[in-house]
């Protein structure tokens, strides 16, 4: 045998057994700490699992960027797109006295929260970015309660893997898993810019996910869910988004 | 004393196996990206300069085309069908693609010394003088010489080392900075771009740039002789030239 082709068996060797104890590492990594998404399905899941495997592994803890009060946009943009149904109708004339949240699935004490509850949690406030998956954005000033507040009183289960939540409005849902929805600048937004939250923007009660994109920050909320499977909501792919073909994932 | 060996000189391929996989693929990413990124754009065919901007505010800049949203002014009354779903998903699918793809290409190129040996410009060659010589040539449209088959002159190094650490590295970084998630991990990322919108700016910018080297690449290979060009790239072998007519 000579020098080259034994030094090629080597490297050979070497460079496959590298790349099989990778992959039985990174699978393991995968299967404990859940880097697969709903969506990962079909021929864009590969890329869908890479990007939400990557950003998990990088941003669990870390926090959207904030921006100091100069720079909150005067011109918001509300991209209001649909108007709101019957029903909406109905809690806006009386000025959302009525309005509800309900907490169920996988919680030891599923609860239903008027908005008042909802203000007497600790109220803390935000001056971040909303960015479209269109390319705009804008910057406001959010105020409310984080939903690890809400998670916490109702004592979501351990076993719980996702958050799932519910506009008033039809067909629109999302859903989020543990490391969003404990995330302190995950937000029941209850007012934007020192103010109530408007209509437009998603009053009286928005779910803002300040490191994913505008379409994962559903308004209306009326509805959230803990659960530890994505399969028994909707079609089962995690959410409204994934069933009109856009991605569940939207950190990017 | 034995005598000089009469074994023919190996033939080294013009192009390594890894080379033309790597190119290939990248190819196929490339315009993959290209497609589903324009087709992004035509959401919201504006571009801004900063932290914020949207149609609200005043564009740095607007390419006067209909809008895939009826919420974006246009001045067109046609709203474009929304493609937006799953070019987002074959644009990040494409880009881990390209970004593996230029991993693997980028080590072997140190391991094997290939950016060394065939792209960085041999030191004679680092002048303008050089840079004129071959610009010269092909103003007079002289035909390439020989050695072109089998080597690259400077202007082709120079070229090529810039897409590949200047433009690649670029796209990919302004790209990752319109990424909230990963702009929450590395604030610096978009920060010292001068923001979000800049850094989308910034994207369609250099995307630009590299179609532009892309039309040129092109150009530049037909008017050598587009199949020579093509087959060493797909086989790995200069074929022999053809018979002056």
């Amino acid at each position: 045998m000579s020098d080259i082709s034994r030094r090629k068996l080597i490297t050979t060797g070497l460079a496959v057994t590298a790349g099989v104890a990778g992959l039985a590492t990174a699978s393991r990594a995968v299967l404990r700490c859940g880097l697969i998404p709903p969506d990962s399905g079909g021929i864009y899941g590969p890329g869908e699992t890479l990007t939400y495997a990557a950003q998990r592994l990088l941003t669990r803890h870390s926090l959207a960027r904030e921006f100091p009060r100069r720079m909150i946009s005067k011109a918001p943009f509300a991209n209001a797109i649909a108007p709101p149904s019957e029903a909406f109708k109905r809690h806006q004339a009386v000025g959302f006295s009525d309005w509800r949240l309900s907490v169920d699935g996988m919680v030891a004490h599923p609860t239903s929260f008027s908005l008042s509850d909802l203000k007497s949690l600790p109220i803390h406030n935000q001056i971040t970015e909303v960015a479209c998956e269109e390319g705009w954005s804008y910057i406001a000033e959010w105020i409310g309660t984080p939903l690890v507040n809400v998670l916490n009183a109702v004592g979501v289960l351990p076993q719980a893997r996702f958050i799932v939540y519910f506009s008033i409005e039809p067909d629109w849902w999302e859903s989020i898993d543990m490391a969003d929805a404990l995330h302190p600048q995950t937000f029941l937004t209850l007012g934007m810019n020192d103010g109530d939250l408007p209509v437009s923007f998603g009053g009286p009660l928005r779910l803002r996910v300040p490191r994913q994109l505008g379409y994962k920050s559903v308004k209306y909320i009326t509805r959230i869910a803990a659960t530890d499977s994505l399969k028994r909501f909707g079609k089962g792919l995690g959410s409204a988004s994934p069933e009109a073909g856009y991605a569940w994932y939207a950190g990017i | 004393m034995p005598a000089p060996s009469s074994a023919p000189i190996p033939v080294t391929p013009r192009h390594t196996a890894l080379v033309r996989v790597t190119h290939w693929i990248t190819v196929i990413s490339f315009f993959a990206l290209l497609i589903t990124g324009a087709e992004i754009v035509i959401s919201h065919p504006r571009f801004y300069w900063g932290e914020v901007g949207n149609s609200g505010t005043a564009p740095l800049f607007k390419i006067p085309i209909p809008a895939s949203r009826d919420t974006v002014p246009t001045g067109y009354s046609y709203v474009m069908p929304d493609q937006n779903g799953w070019s987002r998903y074959l644009h990040f699918e494409a880009a881990w693609v390209l970004v593996l793809t230029g991993l693997v290409y980028g080590t072997a190129g140190l391991w094997t010394a290939h950016f060394w040996k065939n792209l960085v410009p041999p030191p004679a060659d680092r002048r303008l003088r050089a840079f004129r010589e071959v610009f010269a040539r092909y103003l007079r449209r002289a035909s390439p010489d020989e050695t072109e088959s089998h080597s690259y002159n400077v202007v082709q190094r120079t070229a090529y080392l810039s897409v590949i650490f200047v433009l690649f590295p670029l796209v990919i970084w302004t790209g990752l900075a319109l990424s909230p998630a990963f702009d929450s991990a590395m604030p610096a990322a978009v920060n010292v771009l001068g923001g979000r919108q800049s850094a989308r700016t910034l994207h369609f910018f250099v995307s630009g740039l590299l179609v532009f080297f892309l039309v040129v690449h092109i150009t530049m290979i037909v008017l050598a002789g587009f199949w020579r060009r093509m087959s060493a790239m797909i086989t790995g072998h200069v074929a022999a030239p053809s018979e002056p007519k």
